[in-house]
């Protein structure tokens, strides 16, 4: 059975992939912040079919602490298959342009945190010849926009080390997915005006592990934004520059 | 899966109503600190009650769709035990595998189990199984003041009895253990019966109450005369293979043969639709054996029906009268055929005596209508009549579907309301409740 350690697993969006997997039986190393909220999921989980579920609280950004977070699921479930990355925070564009620390600490958490345990995690699967990775980026990193270029910036970063990582990888037979979603209704986005345009968790949760059975190199979810990115990444920059967006 | 969600509105898009603020309720161990919210607060669901109920203008809302975990199902016995937020389909879609079935079942999959005990729901079943609320072992009830309850029925039985049909007024549920029946197939063995006036609906009821799980019939309200609430008399129970003895299992025969949004609507395009539905049932009885899914949830598979409802779309009337003499249900039925409105879909109804612990629970035993009115500038002349017969026959009209009856009237059909108000946490209120009780501040 397939053995997969969820960082960021309180995510909404994660939690619903999470299901889909759980009802066919998965094992899972959990990862978020709180121990509290990860026996909640441990139960759902395990209700909905998972064969053994595994928890392990941890602020990602203690950074010296990733590669015993690695080693702790691959001997909790005596392996590892696959891995999601779906930990994140929306950046409150105003006060990064403001508070020095708080840029740094949501580049830390949206991009360098990915970026470092996926390292010691493609090394492991590089070795093992097999693997699957897949990692929530966003269509925020597609181009830079005035309201969110901070966190638009972190998920640019994954998006481009992801593109390198599944070059690397594809020889060694393991599978890098980008995610991509577009507005999702999570608590993340709770202050957010929710408009036509916002997709239900469940659903990208649900595309999320299409996505990853079917081996595939990039997802929009839902698939409208490709189009929507494409044109926007389109829109020429002295144009581009002087719109609201 | 439905990609857009999230209106903050009612089913029938009706009243207007805007919250001053939706906080999302994520973790059990992360509730809202409720003194820190300014005004009053209310629960909400899926948002398909039909009215005023699931609403608080200008006050706060909590998202409790968040709240979709599992805690625990004892699949030998059949009980689950879930988040106040997981959805009766997330349930259905995970039990029926298993050999298990929801108790009740509204019409609709897409509710909340929390909202389900809110309105503690009825479904096709009434006459045997009674309601939601009958089959909930216990739940956990935060108060305003932070308090965390577990209710049951031996347990802080009072706040059970009241967060029953509650109206989502007695505080947040958190969570709630309710017990599922065994089913001994997905399938549904229905038969439908037309029948050609009112006096045939009871004889086929009365034969029917006893021996079938689920009865319910679609009337052509519009028929008048010797067809007075004509229609079709549909009975079903769990199909318990193996095949009948013909060896023949026919398709399901009828589907929903509209799309509510696009179709104008007028008395006479209704009216056809009307005597469509029950001519779509020619010959006078057929059997056929279908799928748990399209059998429960037939309008499911439309999705967003209901923008076609709102202030000059639709209006959902439901109500129930004791009928020991039937009087009543005839001369109503005469009084909608008569007043000249058009209506567009009816569900008639048998409900059994089987007494729910909800304090304000809606069913009692008799009969309840299911119309949906287009709403034309005239027919709240007849809905008031109606409010009228219904009160006076002893009856009372269902909350979740209401986002007009006066405050006279709730009081008359709901004689315990001061009661229940009792057991209302101070925090919380609704716009219903401001309505019906005539209070004004959220
Ligand atoms: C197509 C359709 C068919 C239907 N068929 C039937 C039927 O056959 N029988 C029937 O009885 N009803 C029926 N209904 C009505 C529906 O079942 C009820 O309105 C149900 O309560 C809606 O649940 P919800 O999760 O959408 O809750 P909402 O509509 O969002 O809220 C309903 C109530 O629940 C309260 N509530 C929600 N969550 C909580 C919580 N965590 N704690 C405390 N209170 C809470 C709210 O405050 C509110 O008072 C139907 C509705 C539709 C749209
Ligand atoms: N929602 C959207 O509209 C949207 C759109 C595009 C992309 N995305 C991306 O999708 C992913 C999932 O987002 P979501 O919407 O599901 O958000 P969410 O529900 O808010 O989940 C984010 C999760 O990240 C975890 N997390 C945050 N910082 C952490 C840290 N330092 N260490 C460990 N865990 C941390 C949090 O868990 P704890 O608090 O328990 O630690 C939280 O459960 C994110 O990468 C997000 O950027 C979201």
């Amino acid at each position: 059975m397939l053995k997969m350690m969820i960082v960021g697993a309180t995510s909404a969006i994660a939690q619903e992939t999470a299901r889909c997997f759980a009802a066919d039986g998965a094992s899972f190393f959990l990862v978020a912040r709180s121990q509290e909220k990860l026996e909640t999921l441990k139960n759902d989980l395990i209700v909905r079919g998972a064969n053994d579920v595994y928890c392990f609280a941890l602020d990602l950004n203690e950074f010296e602490r990733h590669r015993e977070l690695v080693d702790a699921a691959i001997q909790a479930m005596n392996g590892l298959d696959s891995v999601i990355i779906a930990h994140g925070t929306l950046t409150d564009q105003r006060r990064a342009e403001e508070d020095f620390e708080y840029a740094l600490q949501e580049l830390n958490t949206n991009a360098i945190s990915v970026i470092l345990l996926l390292t010691i995690i493609s090394n492991h699967f590089e070795e093992q010849r097999k693997g699957s990775i897949a990692v929530i980026s966003s269509v925020a990193g597609d181009r830079g926009r005035g309201s969110n270029y901070i966190y638009g910036t972190a998920k640019a970063a994954v998006s481009t080390y992801l593109q390198g990582l599944r070059n690397r990888m594809a020889k060694a037979g393991v599978n890098v997915l980008t995610v991509k979603p577009g507005f999702v209704d999570t608590p993340m986005t709770a202050d957010v005006k929710k408009n036509f345009l916002f997709a239900s968790p469940e659903k990208v949760g649900k595309d999320i592990y299409e996505a990853m059975k079917n081996k595939r190199d990039i997802l929009y979810t839902p698939w409208f934004w490709m189009g929507i990115m494409m044109m926007i990444r389109n829109i020429p920059e002295r144009i581009f520059k002087r719109l609201n967006m | 899966m439905a990609t857009i969600i999230k209106h903050y509105r009612s089913w029938g898009r009706f009243p207007k109503s805007t919250p001053k603020q939706v906080i999302p309720v994520q973790w059990r161990s992360e509730l809202p600190d409720f003194n820190a919210i300014e005004g009053t607060v209310l629960p909400f669901g899926y948002g398909r009650t039909y009215g005023d109920v699931c609403l608080n203008n200008g006050g706060t809302l909590l998202d409790t769709t968040f709240l979709n975990r599992m805690l625990a199902f004892d699949e030998e016995n059949g009980i689950v035990c879930v988040e106040a937020g997981v959805s009766l389909e997330d349930i259905v879609s995970f039990i029926v595998p298993r050999g298990w079935f929801l108790p009740v079942t509204p019409g609709t999959k897409y509710v909340s189990v929390a909202g389900a005990i809110a309105n503690d729901v009825h479904g096709k079943n009434h006459h045997s199984a009674g309601t939601f609320g009958c089959f909930v072992t216990r739940f956990e009830l935060v108060r305003s003041s932070g308090e965390r309850l577990i209710c049951s029925p031996d347990e802080n039985t009072e706040l059970f009895k009241a967060t029953i049909g509650g109206l989502g007024l007695t505080g947040l549920i958190t969570w709630a253990e309710f017990r599922l029946k065994p089913i001994p197939s997905r399938l549904i063995d229905v038969e439908r019966i037309r029948f050609e006036n009112l006096g045939e609906f009871y004889e086929i009821d009365d034969e029917s109450v006893e021996d079938y799980e689920y009865t319910v019939s679609w009337v052509d309200a519009m028929a008048t005369g010797e067809h007075l609430a004509r229609g079709v008399y549909m009975r079903g129970r769990h199909f318990d293979p193996p095949l009948p003895s013909n060896g023949h299992l026919s398709l399901p025969e009828v589907r929903v043969p509209f799309d509510l949004p696009s179709v104008l609507l007028n008395k006479f395009t209704l009216k056809a639709m009307s005597s469509g539905f029950y001519g779509l049932n020619f010959r006078k009885e057929s059997r056929s054996i279908e799928h748990i899914n399209p059998y429960f949830y037939p309008l499911d598979s439309i999705k967003d029906w209901n923008k076609g409802y709102g202030t000059r779309g639709f209006l959902q009337y439901q109500f129930c009268v004791p009928d020991k003499d039937r009087k009543a249900v005839r001369e109503i039925s005469k009084t909608i055929a008569n007043s000249g409105e058009g209506v567009f879909l009816t569900v008639f109804k048998r409900f059994g005596d089987l007494e729910s612990p909800g304090m304000l629970s809606f069913p009692r035993p008799g009969i309840t209508y299911a119309l949906d009115f287009p709403n034309t500038p005239t027919l709240e002349n007849l809905l008031s009549r109606l409010d009228d017969m219904v009160l006076e026959a002893g009856g009372r009209l269902y909350p979740a579907k209401d986002a007009r009856m006066s405050a006279r009237h709730f009081q008359a059909f709901y004689p315990n309301w001061q009661e229940f108000a009792r057991y209302v946490d101070p925090k919380f209120s609704s716009s219903f409740w401001r309505r019906v009780t005539g209070e004004t501040a959220c």
